[in-house]
């Protein structure tokens, strides 16, 4: 593997045994796993390409062992990679070989609903349908839904800030979320936010949530819930060229909508998606875009009048209009599946995630056609289109000498292109090991310094979730040092006046 | 005190390193409209940024906004009302008012309940920490998750981590029709359920609002057909407490001015904004009222607007125990220089928060005692 992670510390491993003795002492029963058999169960999330056994996986049951297994490994050194459902497509839960996993499953309870105040507080294991599953019973929906959002938790929802089709009428994660309950490294047992709407200091929640487990363990999430919307209406168009897809999408935000979903998929997506599931796409269009309505009846009627009408301008060679959920389930059924999809035409595919603004969405994709030729490597495209959120699926074959390392390069141009044309690395699926050392690419030394002192504020000892984000391990006393002497002057090539 | 008006970012850089260098204390200001939030007397060098101004880029397709941080609200108000967008979650503020000084200061109105804070439309921004080191964090695209999510944390931070020079925002269509539901005369338990019935309805509420004795407002924003439909649900679903008014936007204007600022509220008082879940407002204030406060409500009932004199403990206390935290927006120097203006929180939280502070701002450059939660900074 390309990637280089942090050299185990030999002094830790030289420890296991002491270790895990010491964690069945907090942890009991089944709740330590030290057999290299089971352990192979925790060694590689979604980002498949990268595989580690941990060196020990523990799943506590209760917040108390989650402070106690943190507070051991804070004062022995120990590393801890937290984890959640281990969907993280950019690798935030790859375990380290001399770290302990700490397996967040068995918080898998709602706690508490109160639909009057419209939240929901919730164990960080429990899965993001599953919120919703809870509540839909008297009429609410729990916004965000990553694609994954039968197996992924919530906690992991947290870390990630993770995203969805929806997210552009409705926010991230991060816009979602009132309260933390939050566990540092050091083993204090912390809450942020809660039932109010603002904080009552510095917004921590804010930098919690989409800290990819770099910052502390959650262990409990009060999340907003919606009422939800009386009705959905879906559109499926095709277009002749990527072109004119994009424009449809600039017009109709320009005439002020903003639609529940709009999703795009480029040719190969299509082909894919339609031969996988039958989903009765337009085989014959460059692009097909899906736009998705809620609210009321009316508006959701008025509304996909004005859509209609705005596609057949820029125009569609095909347009329908879902005559009841269950088409509307159709259409999205060929976008849904379009990861597996792409899966059955390649022995193996990288996801990325880049955002950009979308008026560069016609050059992206010209340039990427162009890579692809260069690689020697076929790349499919779904796209949020209303956010410029793109998922290039590049295809590969790993069981080819140096096809996936070419996938790697062909991956990490297209990032650093999405940066170029000022958009940015990563949308929703977080960076991970994957999208480390293309930080540079969009932050410069001083932007990245000043993020990891922020992590030296909650994690002095860098012991949490280490080799993840920052390409660069720097030590919080040299991250810290400031060079004043004896009133000697910082930058000394400052003009002063 | 000097007065410092840096003109670029080296001059910028230069006057905070000098600070640094020299054990001084900066006192960052855009607008100057809130110099009498928290404790008076601040011994720091006034920091104006009011020579960043401008709007940088504004590209209304993309539903992004990037300006100079000194740039006016008024400005950036007018120059997106003119493309037909707006700012979702509403800032306001006096004519003087800078987008730096919304950011630091958090400031939402009446759309917050539905749209978020200015924390969820910050996007990106540039400023110098400290340390006198330039940075940039975030974006310029509505979708990113590229490292951690320093844009939430400056908003509200009250110029205590970095001199902000540039700020990215989201912005949205500006929603073609805004009609308000008035109830006139509801009692306040009465009031505060009719708006937790209306948030709980699938009619995507706007904003709602409770001025006690006067008025219930529910606000509905969006097309006009779909406004139609959803007012005429809302007064069906909730006509158990009686037949609305319908008011348009002009109508309705400075009923949810009294609610955003607590204007109407008697101006001798120590004004305070109570922060509490919704569901527990009433009761908290209740003991509160008994002691001669005055209120309205925001935010479906999650923004007090107290005006009481005195009793700074019990009202702490009843946010505090209601699941909420109370500011001390407006009070006489004397007061202010003994209460913290911020509801002081648990112990771990004020040392982490610190620990933040310090990650941007080691030498305390930015620590003017103006939150009397710092003797000095390490």
């Amino acid at each position: 593997m390309s990637l280089k992670m942090p050299l185990p510390d030999q002094r830790v491993l030289a420890r296991r045994d002491e270790i895990i003795a010491a964690l069945r002492l907090i942890v009991p029963g089944e709740g330590v796993i030290d057999r290299p058999a089971e352990l192979r169960a925790y060694e590689t999330d979604g980002l498949t390409a990268y595989r580690q056994p941990p060196m020990v996986a523990v799943l506590p049951e209760t917040v108390e062992q989650v402070a106690a297994v943190l507070r051991y490994c804070h004062r022995h050194g120990v590393k801890v990679v937290p984890r959640g459902s281990g969907t993280s497509l950019s690798g935030g839960a790859l375990p380290l070989a001399d770290a302990v996993l700490l397996a967040m499953g068995k918080f898998n309870k709602v706690l508490e609903v109160d639909y009057e105040d419209r939240l929901a507080v919730v164990q960080p294991g429990v899965t993001n349908l599953a919120i919703t599953k809870a509540v839909e019973g008297e009429g609410f929906y729990y916004a965000p839904d990553p694609s994954s959002q039968i197996a992924c938790s919530i906690g992991g929802n947290v870390a990630e800030n993770s995203g969805g089709v929806h997210c552009l009428k409705y926010g991230l994660t991060t816009n979602n979320v009132l309260g933390v309950q939050l566990v540092t490294m050091d083993g204090e047992i912390l809450r942020s936010g809660g039932k109010a709407l603002d904080p009552a200091g510095l917004d921590l929640l804010g930098i919690i949530v989409g800290s990819e487990g770099l910052l502390g363990v959650v262990t409990e999430v009060t999340v907003r819930i919606l009422p939800k919307p009386e009705t959905a209406r879906a559109l499926l168009i095709g277009f002749p060229t990527v072109e004119s897809a994009g424009q449809c999408v600039a017009d109709t935000i320009a005439a002020g909508i903003i639609p529940a979903g709009m999703e795009m998929m480029d040719k190969p997506a299509i082909h894919a998606a339609e031969a996988f599931v039958n989903a009765g796409y337009p085989l014959d269009v460059e692009a097909l875009l899906i736009v998705e309505l809620d609210g009321p009846a009316v508006e959701c009627d008025h509304l996909t009048g004005e859509v209609e009408a705005i596609a057949r301008k820029n125009g569609a060679a095909t347009l329908r209009i879902a005559r009841d959920d269950a088409e509307r389930a159709t259409f999205w059924a060929g976008r849904k599946a379009a990861f597996p999809a792409v899966g059955r035409i390649s022995a193996d595919y990288l996801c990325m995630d880049g955002t950009i603004p979308r008026a560069k969405l016609p050059h992206v994709l010209q340039r990427m056609r162009e890579l692809s030729a260069q690689y020697g490597l076929g790349v499919a495209n779904v796209f949020h289109a209303g956010d410029g959120n793109l998922h290039p699926l590049i295809l590969y074959d790993a069981s080819k000498p140096g096809d996936l390392e070419r996938a790697e390069e062909f991956g990490a141009d297209i990032l650093r292109l999405c940066v170029e044309v000022g958009g940015v690395l990563t949308g929703e699926h977080g960076v991970g090991v994957e999208k480390r050392d293309l930080m540079p690419a969009m932050f410069s030394e001083d932007d990245l310094r000043q993020q990891q002192r922020l992590k030296c504020a909650f994690d002095p000892d860098s012991l949490l979730n280490p080799g993840k984000v920052f390409p660069t391990l720097h030590r919080c006393a040299e991250l810290g040092r400031m060079h004043v002497h004896h009133g000697a002057l910082p930058f000394p090539e400052l003009p002063r006046f | 005190m000097a007065q410092h008006n840096p003109q670029t970012i080296d001059e910028l850089r230069g006057i905070i390193s000098d600070a640094c260098a020299g054990g001084g204390k900066l006192e960052i200001t855009g607008g100057g409209t809130r110099v009498a939030f928290g404790a008076p007397n601040r011994a720091a060098d006034q920091l104006s940024l009011k020579s960043f101004s401008g709007i940088i880029e504004y590209d209304p397709a993309e539903l992004v906004l990037t300006a100079q941080a000194g740039t006016a609200l008024a400005e950036l108000n007018e120059a997106v009302a003119a493309r037909g967008q707006g700012f979702a979650f509403e800032p306001f503020g006096a004519a003087s008012s800078t987008i730096g000084g919304v950011i630091a200061a958090g400031v939402a109105g009446a759309r917050r309940v539905s749209a978020g804070s200015a924390r969820d439309h910050l996007l990106g921004f540039k400023g110098v920490s400290g340390r006198g080191e330039f940075f940039n964090a975030g974006s310029k695209v509505v979708k990113n998750v590229t490292g951690y999510d320093l844009p939430k944390l400056v908003c509200g931070s009250w110029g205590r981590l970095a001199a902000l020079t540039e700020v990215t925002l989201k912005v949205l269509p500006r929603p073609p029709e805004r009609l308000t539901l008035l109830w006139r005369g509801l009692a306040d338990e009465a009031g505060f359920a009719l708006m937790r019935a209306a948030m709980g309805q699938p009619v995507d509420v706007a904003a709602a609002a409770h001025l006690p004795g006067q008025a219930t407002l529910i606000r509905l924003d969006g097309f006009g057909p779909s406004v139609a439909a959803r007012a005429a649900y809302l007064e069906t679903s909730l006509a158990s407490h009686g037949v609305p008014e319908r008011l348009n936007e002009a109508e309705a204007a400075p009923l949810w001015a009294k609610a955003r600022e607590g204007e109407d509220l008697p101006v001798e008082p120590p004004l305070w904004r109570l922060s509490l879940p919704p569901r527990q407002a009433l009761t908290a204030i209740a003991p509160l009222l008994a002691l001669g406060g005055h209120y309205v409500a925001d935010w479906a009932g999650g923004l007090i607007w107290l005006a009481l004199n005195g009793h700074e403990d019990e009202i702490r206390r009843q946010a505090a125990a209601a699941g909420g935290h109370a500011t001390l927006v407006r009070a006489p120097e004397e007061m202010r220089a003994r209460v913290p203006a911020l509801h002081p929180q648990a112990p771990g939280i004020e040392a982490l928060s610190r620990r933040v502070r310090r990650a941007f701002d080691p030498l305390g450059v930015f620590e003017t005692n103006r939150f009397l939660d710092e003797t000095n900074a390490d």
